[in-house]
């Protein structure tokens, strides 16, 4: 078994008709923490999608495990799944069950466990994201954050071999992100899970990842420790670590010159 | 003229694809072996689809067939021929009302539920989860809802017609004095179960069909915003109600020997 859980070979995937990747390779360590990052609209969500097979690349390859995702049938590319966590940015539980059955759906569907099993399982698995309290409720009757919680608890359930948060720190208080840190920190550590996180937050990511690649206008531009990044010549890198308003990276979404637009008015 | 063409081209093009992606969704979600476990699933669509349709099918029912014995009434008995107002009631019902029209009404209050039911999972990620714990949406949410339209709309059609002609004889025979044993004797004559009722059924189950295929594609294939959902609810509506509308002059000019 090679060491790279995920390799991703010359990928260029384009959305209408805007370029999303260029040619992108990168290589994702098993049992490692990754860290995609860039700024938004740099498609990082996309990249998630890729390696979960949900989109397929213009051109180039994506493995996982071994196997080229786009390669797969539906039937082969859904059990492959079944050892990948995803944990999406707005939570996406099922809405017309409870918390409870929420987390108990994968284990209920791929296993064939006694119900009082899967009972403990899913309360150990809700105590671990703080929310063993709220097994009874449903999901619109959780905030946002805790929304976010329950769908990680949902995505461990069944243990994969691998993990994918997208945007897993965006709108947790800070407790709650603590606890999210150190979830995906244990995970990694215990059960060696492969963490790829997804994330523009700099300092958490930095602060778990063994790995950062830094994406930007659809090709890789960064890659390596958190300190290699840190001490990186590259103005593009710096200029996302210092958080720059404009450098290299353009703040703006590509537009005429402000000044002329401001005084033509429109071409009506 | 070229750029017409174009324009044409693409339309034609536009429209194959649209059918294209339809057919395999309704391919894929159909043509796998039903699993035992999906049973309950399809229970609570059986539930969603037919059983809570029961009630406006019922009324709609009752209210046409009372329409139809006023004024089948008042024109058969110019001709004293009132005693075949339950026979034609029957027929009309049987042969073309009852499917037509619980197909129009099944399009309107089931299929843009499943729409914008599927729409909205799709819109808040709920459809991409499913797919990244390993479960295909297209067994585990399409498939049901087909299954539950294609074996509810013959029941709810028949339910329509029976409510139908039981109004005809509230209006017919108590009200307008037609001659009980007439009314139901003519019917049970002229009404025969291959010719007349089972023609009605196979309309009624191609109608199911097409309204809840089209209603989960229309979902499953709708943009993610809420703007997309409501186009793609109306869409549902428009295009299986006339699909409803058309395909019933196919299967009575192919049934029925023109």
């Amino acid at each position: 078994m090679s060491d790279s859980h995920v390799r991703i070979e010359n990928v260029t995937f384009s959305r209408g008709s805007r370029r999303i990747f260029d040619g992108v390779s990168l290589e994702i360590p098993r049992g490692k923490i990754v860290a995609i990052m860039g700024p938004s609209g740099s498609g990082k969500t996309t990249m998630l999608r890729l390696i979960g097979g949900q989109l397929k690349p213009a051109t180039g390859k994506v493995w996982v495990e071994d196997k080229c995702v786009s390669r797969l049938t539906r039937t082969q590319l859904f059990a492959l799944r079944r050892n990948m966590g995803m944990l999406f940015q707005s939570g996406a539980l099922f809405t017309d069950i409870s918390v409870f059955d929420n987390v108990a759906f994968p284990l209920r569907i791929h296993t064939d466990l006694p119900e009082e099993m899967i009972r403990d399982l899913v309360l150990i698995k809700l105590q671990a994201v703080g929310l063993r309290g709220a097994s009874a409720l449903f999901p619109a009757e959780l905030s946002g954050g805790m929304n976010r919680r329950v769908a990680l608890a949902r995505s461990i359930a069944l243990d994969p071999s691998m993990m994918m948060y997208d945007e897993p720190f965006t709108g947790l208080d800070p407790i709650a992100m603590g606890v999210v840190v150190q979830l995906i920190r244990t995970l990694n550590k215990v059960f060696g899970t492969t963490s790829i996180i997804v994330s523009h937050d700099l300092q958490e990511t930095a602060s778990i990842a063994d790995v950062i690649y830094v994406i930007a206008d659809g090709k890789l531009i960064g890659a390596g420790s958190p300190e290699e990044l840190f001490n990186a010549e590259s103005p593009r890198v710096q200029q996302f670590i210092k958080g720059l308003p404009d450098g290299p990276v353009p703040f703006h979404y590509p537009a005429r010159d402000f000044e002329t637009e401001l005084l033509e008015g429109d071409d009506l | 003229m070229i750029s017409r063409l174009r324009k044409l081209g693409q339309y034609l093009l536009s429209i194959m694809s649209v059918l294209g992606r339809a057919g395999e969704l309704w391919w894929q979600a159909v043509w796998r072996r039903p699993r035992l476990s999906n049973a309950p699933l399809l229970m609570r669509q059986i539930y969603q689809l037919g059983v809570l349709s029961v009630v406006i099918i019922a009324l709609s029912g009752f209210s046409i067939g009372a329409v139809l014995a006023l004024q089948g009434y008042n024109q058969l008995v110019k001709y004293g021929a009132e005693s075949a107002l339950g026979l034609g009631v029957a027929l009309v019902l049987v042969m073309e009302i009852g499917p037509v029209v619980s197909g129009l009404l099944f399009a309107g209050r089931a299929g843009s539920a499943v729409t914008a039911e599927i729409g909205l999972m799709k819109a808040t990620e709920q459809l991409s989860s499913m797919e990244m714990i390993g479960v295909d949406p297209l067994q585990r949410i399409i498939a049901p809802r087909i299954w539950a339209g294609f074996i509810s709309m013959p029941i709810l059609s028949l339910m329509f017609c029976v409510v139908g002609i039981w109004g005809a004889s509230l209006v017919g025979v108590n009200w307008l004095g037609v001659y009980e044993g007439a009314f139901w004797s003519a019917m049970q004559e002229g009404v025969d179960f291959e010719t007349h009722v089972l023609k009605g059924i196979v309309k009624s189950v191609v109608f199911g069909l097409v309204v809840t295929w089209v209603a989960v594609f229309q979902g499953y294939d709708a943009e993610p915003t809420s703007e997309g959902i409501a186009a793609a609810t109306t869409r549902t509506v428009v295009y299986s109600s006339v699909a409803v509308l058309v395909l019933d002059f196919f299967l009575t000019l192919v049934m029925f020997n023109f």
